[in-house]
């Protein structure tokens, strides 16, 4: 039994290892030009660090940066509450195949129809533009996403842990807090996870509802096309992966920890 | 439950309809406030809010202005014309106080009530204009519009990559075996088409649907002889020797002759387009007057040898022009074309209602 | 015990009817109420255009038409969108086959490696999408990475023309969804824990057996998302055409921008995007009728 699952777990380790490969060739890429000597976003012209100077001296690109973190912080929040609310809402208070359907249609909408109807509603609404605006519009089809993500997480399972834990006595605060939110965790932070994503790298919706102040890293960098993308983008992201790299093997070396104290209990 | 679901339904139909309802009222209030006539507040106390494209205004100028006038000025960007415009559109005519747009999207502005008529008295510095930039074909005598850099399209390549130096757009329908597979094309009307038309005879600004039809086959032809259709990374791919001709702003072909000398501006036998951008102060705008102050600010000369040294455009700035550095004219020729010259070129203009066929040729182009 | 508990259920929800309604308010309410105000009331705004005129330089007429939808149907479009719903779903196809095994990996490791593993998936797509492209575009160039490893390694004697091609567009809509398909599908496949997995193993189904008529059709639900994720947002997509196809290939996304923004013909684009949705429509439909079904098939045994 332990040798064919070790042999699927090693085709299926070398699998994900291919899809690191893919997913991170751009990126190597990405992060060697950060280091390019030339301003041309295609091809290598020697070896400089004058784009990190560059970007250490640039407010504007710090600051857009921070907005945008902002932005995806905020939208994180509440979609992800809103989502898992809809989630559990649709797969237990309401069965209803029109529900279904219409609960995707935000994230499958055409964003320049989504990008200029919400304009025209703020305008319509004399809604000020600002930070908030983007908020409120990257909610709309982040909530989507987060909510189709936890109802994978729900179904008959752990229905019947539930109603085994009502028949012990349990309250249904209790149940919901004990057995339904570690069921449905990973599927809220998976959800998390990307709704994040999503409102940290979007360009359009965010281009029509921030407002003349509100200037987001994706409109920062778009607005550079005409005069061209310059590598201090790419020291930008750099150092984005850089700081993640390093959180990730932070929280690792404290799961190991942690995990290690468990084990010597 | 079924019930529940039918009110949802019921509640969401009614939202919409009664928003078709004020939506169909509210055509014609556009957006946020309406005009001033007259200064009712005083200059300092007003406030400015721009669009631009990124990195095209000189640094300094806004906070050596806002020193000067006490006008509170905030800069956002825009990538595109169309960006804009369409931004402006959702918002009913509303959000900004001025505007940098191309003067063949100012039309649409115009048209629908949103571009402000420019009071010449408060912008002195008009005279600073050569005479050839108030009769442009958009808007003549700069009734909506104050021109803020303009320039010509044409076939800018790599000398030391090409046989036979080109000086023709039938190049991308009939080129010669060296240059096929290695040229680019603009992508965007009215650029796709200029070749094609152009080359046939026919007017930049044509409204015929023969004469379009006519240059969509052309350029489909022509698309087998391209690397790619590009408008954006078509000077650092020809710095980067992977294109070795393209379709180019004159501009943007002073960019990749900045970084690398072998590029070379020609405008081809068949003549050109006369692009402008200009700068418009929208209708809704409350602080007018500070925007009338801002242009005539951007018009004075010294500001006007500032946009040429920045973004390698000509500026239509009469002594700004006759004070740039002679060797920025050494390196970059184009910016030595005369404005009679300039105006020998067709001033784009926006196609109206036709400007759906120049759509579907472009979608037709790519699509084939 | 199940029998047992299922009957109680029965018994519990009918003697209850009326105090389903405070449950729904609170999970669906404050969803639905966005879902309404910001979203439905505004592009149905848009979309309410698309029985509207043109106005002759852009902007809307209130001239009521249907000719915008007649427009929509003409053979021009209709292979544009033919064509893009070939690409979308060669990228779709290829986001599951590649998502699939490397989402079912992470969801067996232990506990505290799924997080940084999911990460590690996402950390790419925090960089800005403009400068990945252009990284792909350098990857993909005649003299970029592929072509020179490959003709290193020997397999080609010329350089293969990568870029400007439909292939490109497949590859740069591929890389920017994977993440949209591994997610739902970890998140789908990470609930099963080993039981399902291993019971029908204990009862004698090979492990391709076990896969097919057991894990995979209760990981359904998060297979529908994926897809969904990957296959409508490849559809609407504009960036990857124009920089990575080189302009050369357009799908819908293109079509629908040049008409809001070129044509500034707002009633158009506006009846192009319903074409489009009607199309996903059908998709969120069989996506809701299989979910449904399953919930079925599950509660039954």
């Amino acid at each position: 039994m332990a040798d064919p699952g070790r042999r699927r777990d090693l085709l299926l380790g070398a699998e994900l290892a291919l899809v690191y490969v893919f997913l991170y060739a751009p990126i190597l890429v990405l992060v060697v030009l950060s280091f390019n000597a030339s301003g041309l976003p295609t091809s290598w012209g020697g070896f400089s660090t004058k784009w990190y100077a560059e970007f250490a001296r640039s407010g504007d690109l710090l600051s857009s940066l921070r907005t945008s973190f902002v932005i995806a912080l905020a939208v994180t929040g509440v979609a992800t509450v809103l989502g898992t609310l809809l989630a559990l809402g649709l797969e237990r208070a309401v069965r209803s195949t029109f529900l279904d359907t219409v609960l995707f249609l935000p994230a499958v909408v055409p964003d320049i129809v989504l990008a200029i109807g919400l304009l025209s509603f703020f305008t319509l609404t004399r809604t000020t533009l600002g930070i908030q605006t983007v908020v409120l519009a990257h909610v709309v089809f982040d909530m989507v996403f987060v909510a189709a993500i936890v109802r994978t997480r729900l179904g008959y399972f752990d229905r019947s842990i539930e109603e085994a834990a009502q028949d012990l006595g349990a309250s249904r605060l209790a149940t919901f807090f004990r057995i339904t939110v570690p069921i449905i965790l990973p599927g809220v932070v998976a959800g998390a996870l990307i709704a994040f994503t999503l409102s940290f790298d979007e360009f359009i919706i965010a281009f029509f509802t921030a407002g003349p102040t509100v200037i987001t890293f994706p409109i920062r960098v778009y607005s550079m096309i005409r005069f061209g993308v310059t590598p201090v983008v790419n020291a930008v992201a750099t150092l984005i992966l850089a700081l993640s790299f390093t959180l990730i093997l932070i929280a690792l070396r404290l799961t190991r920890r942690e995990a290690r104290r468990a084990i010597d209990r | 439950m079924a019930h529940r679901r039918r009110s949802v339904r019921a509640l969401a139909v009614l939202a919409v309809i009664a928003l078709v309802m004020t939506a169909c009222g509210e055509d014609d209030t556009g957006g946020g406030g309406g005009s001033d006539e007259g200064p009712s507040v005083p200059l300092e106390d007003q406030t400015l809010t721009i669009s631009n494209w990124d990195a095209y205004t000189p640094e300094g100028l806004i906070e050596s202005f806002e020193e000067e006038t006490g006008v509170d000025v905030t800069l956002t960007l825009h990538t595109t014309n169309e960006d804009i415009v369409g931004k402006i559109q959702a918002a009913g005519g509303g959000g900004f106080d001025l505007v940098f747009v191309s003067g063949n999207y100012l039309q649409t502005l115009v048209d629908q009530g949103w571009a402000a008529e420019i009071d010449h008295d408060q912008i002195p510095n008009l005279a600073n204009l050569y005479p050839e930039a108030n009769e442009l074909g958009y808007d003549p005598g700069n009734t909506h519009s104050v021109p803020y850099t303009w320039g010509t399209t044409g076939l800018c390549y790599r000398t030391d990559l090409v046989e036979t130096s080109p000086t023709s757009w039938t190049v991308f329908h009939d080129p010669p075996t060296d240059l096929a597979g290695t040229m680019t094309m603009l992508g965007t009307n009215p650029w796709l088409l200029e070749p094609a038309l152009l080359s046939l005879g026919y007017s930049m600004n044509t409204t015929d649907a023969a004469e379009i039809e006519a240059a969509t086959q052309w350029t489909i032809e022509a698309k087998a002889n391209l690397k790619a259709f590009d408008d954006t990374t078509f000077y650092s791919e020809l710095a980067a020797g992977n294109t070795s001709l393209a379709q180019a702003w004159d501009g943007w072909c002073n960019y990749g002759i900045a970084e690398n000398p072998d590029i070379e501006f020609v405008v081809p036998d068949e003549g050109s387009d006369l692009w402008t951008d200009t700068m418009v102060i929208l209708e809704s705008s409350e602080n007018k007057e500070a925007a009338h102050a801002f242009i005539d600010y951007v018009l004075r000369p010294e500001n006007g040898v500032a946009v040429a040294e920045l973004v390698y455009y000509k500026v239509p700035n009469e002594p700004a022009m006759e004070q740039l550095d002679p060797a920025l004219i050494e390196q970059f020729p184009n910016l030595g074309m005369s404005p009679s010259e300039l105006l020998t070129y067709e001033s784009l203009q926006d196609p109206g209602e036709a400007i759906t066929l120049w759509t579907d040729a472009a979608a037709q182009i790519k699509a084939s | 015990m199940t029998g047992t508990t299922r009957g109680r259920r029965r018994t519990r929800g009918a003697a209850d009817p009326g105090g389903r309604w405070l449950p729904r308010l609170l999970f669906l309410g404050p969803g639905v109420a966005w879902w309404v105000l910001l979203f439905a009331i505004p592009v149905a705004l848009i979309l309410l255009y698309s029985l509207f005129t043109r106005g002759p330089f852009g902007g809307v007429e209130y001239r009521f038409t249907l000719r915008n939808f007649e427009r929509a149907l003409d053979p021009l479009f209709v292979r544009v969108l033919w064509g893009s719903l070939q690409t979308a779903f060669i990228a779709t196809a290829a986001a599951l086959l590649i998502g699939y095994p490397a989402a079912y990996f992470i969801a067996t490791r232990p506990a505290r490696w799924r997080l940084p593993l999911l990460v590690l998936i996402i950390l790419p797509f925090w960089t800005n999408l403009l400068i990945r492209t252009y990284a792909w575009i350098v990857l993909l160039n005649r003299e970029g990475l592929v072509n020179r490893t490959l003709t290193g390694v020997g397999l080609i004697d010329e350089p293969l023309t990568l870029l400007n091609t439909r292939l490109a567009i497949v590859i740069g809509l591929l890389y920017l969804y994977l993440p949209l398909m591994v997610l739902p599908l970890f998140a789908a496949i990470e609930r099963l824990g080993r039981s399902p997995r291993e019971a029908a193993e204990d009862l004698g189904a090979g492990p391709v057996r076990s896969f097919v008529r057991v894990t995979f059709p209760l990981t359904l639900p998060g297979v529908m998302a994926g897809c969904i994720f990957v296959f409508v947002p490849s559809l609407g997509n504009f960036i990857v055409p124009d920089l990575l196809g080189g302009g050369k290939a357009i799908m819908v996304g293109n079509l629908i921008q040049a008409q809001f923004f070129q044509a500034r013909d707002w009633p158009f684009g506006a009846a192009l995007s319903i074409s489009v949705l009607a199309v996903t429509m059908v998709l969120l439909l069989v996506q809701a009728r299989v979910l449904t079904r399953e919930r079925r098939l599950a509660a039954r045994g």
